[in-house]
């Protein structure tokens, strides 16, 4: 098959806010629900300034490491774990999800397994192209550090990728654009000259 | 949902209080740049890519993260590489999106609410396709847009033009099988920002897209052809190639014009490849289906 080129991304801009928004967006379960837990952190740019204009999308597997493929994240009946989220930074440049910590994924033969983490969109006013990252569970060491992405980086970089776990047992993940321990973002395309 | 896009937690983004006569052109700041200023920064980032380009450097495809004329830009942009991965587990699978989460009529922002909105009626249909040109079915598109006077319903837009009561400017549909969108609109106006002054965005519709696999998600700007602000406006030319930001601009195609009701423009999107193979398929598609 013919490989096409693909359409350049642009910046969501300032105006997103009435638009990509949705009723109970960053409730992938409902808060209070056994098993859920509050994802939460902040968004700085590179002079350590929060960011209130930012919107992330997370998407994970289930706490049993399912990949869910379930329609439903856009009207939500309260039950379904879709599995994805949306969530607006509010002017403190906060974000919060209701969700569950993602379980184990089972690993592809002939490939190493990878540590349970979350995936993650980043969209802002003044970021020019989508940025992508991961969010891993802070325990189970030994999983981290067997982990591909984790063990190709730096441990200063490595460390951005990691949330904290809080004493009500939810996680804590900031997010830095750029600066002292900006945030590793992820390239999955193979062709140079792309996302520079 | 459907004919209240402001329903929820968000309803103070509505009914924005028209801005002061006149506030849009309020002095600036002392030290405001001016367009000569800005397009000579672009000019000069245009110079150094044409070289690059004359000694061999591959055409980039995308919008450079670092692009200063785009003042925003200036802190929100990475300073390190993007870290290159190899797509695992979730990465290679995207949320499900279905006729439960978005109404058919959701892609006619004509309709939304008692009367017509003011502005030239338009049809913009296209294909959603993967990097190896297959279509991506059944997966959300969302768009977002300013009226005809080209003022956005966002307590942010200061813009003094008028808003219309009849557009809300979102819209959203699933893909066919074909990978086939399809809304019916209103052509968005010009508006000025704060950029530099005199700084002008073309019109343009804001489109949100899935693939099939998380890592092409994308959210970008399609233009209409011929617009004279392309050359001067940051965002744009953020995208250095000429053949890509080509890729952004939609054709008119009077085949799919409407007679005594809409022109037609057509748009296909093109995402990154899919990265899944039939060993991931065995090994989360399967159980993802059993759910």
């Amino acid at each position: 098959m013919s490989k096409l080129t693909p359409t350049p991304g642009q910046t969501v801009g300032p105006f997103y806010g009435y638009a990509l928004p949705f009723t109970k967006d960053n409730e992938l379960l409902a808060p209070g629900s056994p098993g859920s837990i509050r994802l939460q952190g902040t968004v700085y740019d590179g002079a350590g300034e929060t960011i209130p204009d930012a919107i992330l999308e997370i998407w994970q597997p289930d706490a049993h490491g399912n990949v869910v493929q379930r329609t439903g994240s856009l009207v939500r009946d309260g039950y379904t774990f879709t599995g994805w989220g949306r969530a607006s930074v509010g002017n403190s440049g906060v974000f919060t999800f209701t969700t569950v910590n993602p379980g184990t994924t089972p690993a592809i033969p002939g490939k190493p397994a990878a540590a349970p983490f979350i995936s993650v969109a980043v969209f802002a006013r003044g970021l020019m192209n989508r940025l992508f990252t991961r969010i891993y569970l802070p325990e189970n060491e030994e999983a981290l550090a067997a982990d591909p992405l984790l063990s190709s980086l730096e441990p200063e970089r490595r460390k951005t990728l990691i949330a904290r776990r809080d004493a009500d047992g939810g996680l804590t993940w900031d997010l830095r654009l750029q600066g002292k321990d900006e945030t590793v973002f992820l390239d999955f395309e193979h062709v140079e000259g792309t996302s520079k | 949902m459907l004919l209240d896009a402001n329903a929820g937690h968000h309803q103070d983004d509505e009914l924005v209080p028209a801005a002061e006569p006149h506030a849009g052109h309020a002095p600036l700041d002392t030290a405001v740049e001016t367009q000569a200023d800005l397009s000579a920064e672009m000019k000069a980032i245009g110079e150094a890519y044409a070289r690059a380009l004359k000694d061999g450097a591959e055409p980039e495809t995308q919008p450079r993260l670092d692009f200063a004329p785009y003042r925003s830009s200036i802190l929100r942009h990475p300073t390190k590489s993007l870290h290159h991965a190899d797509p695992e587990t979730i990465e290679l699978f995207s949320p499900a999106f279905g006729h439960q989460d978005v109404h058919a009529l959701e892609a006619d922002l004509t309709i939304q609410h008692n009367g017509e909105p003011q502005g030239e009626r338009i049809i913009v249909q296209g294909k959603v396709l993967d990097g190896d040109g297959r279509p991506v079915a059944g997966q959300l598109v969302e768009i977002w847009q300013a009226n005809a006077a080209g003022r956005y319903i966002h307590k942010r837009d200061q813009h003094p033009a008028p808003l219309d009561p009849n557009f809300t400017g979102v819209g959203r549909c699933i893909t066919g099988p074909d990978g086939s969108y399809r809304f019916s609109t209103i052509k968005p106006g010009a508006y000025p920002w704060k950029n530099h002054l005199n700084a002008w965005r073309p019109a343009h519709i804001h489109f949100s897209l899935f693939g099939t696999d998380f890592t092409q998600r994308i959210v970008t700007q399609m233009y209409f052809p011929g617009d004279q602000l392309f050359p001067l406006d940051p965002i744009y030319q953020s995208i250095v190639d000429q053949d890509a930001r080509d890729r952004l601009v939609a054709t008119y195609d009077h085949e799919l014009t409407s007679p005594e009701w809409a022109l037609g423009y057509n748009w296909d999107i093109v995402l990154t490849g899919s990265k899944r193979t039939w060993t991931e398929n065995e090994a989360y598609g399967d159980a993802a289906d059993e759910e």
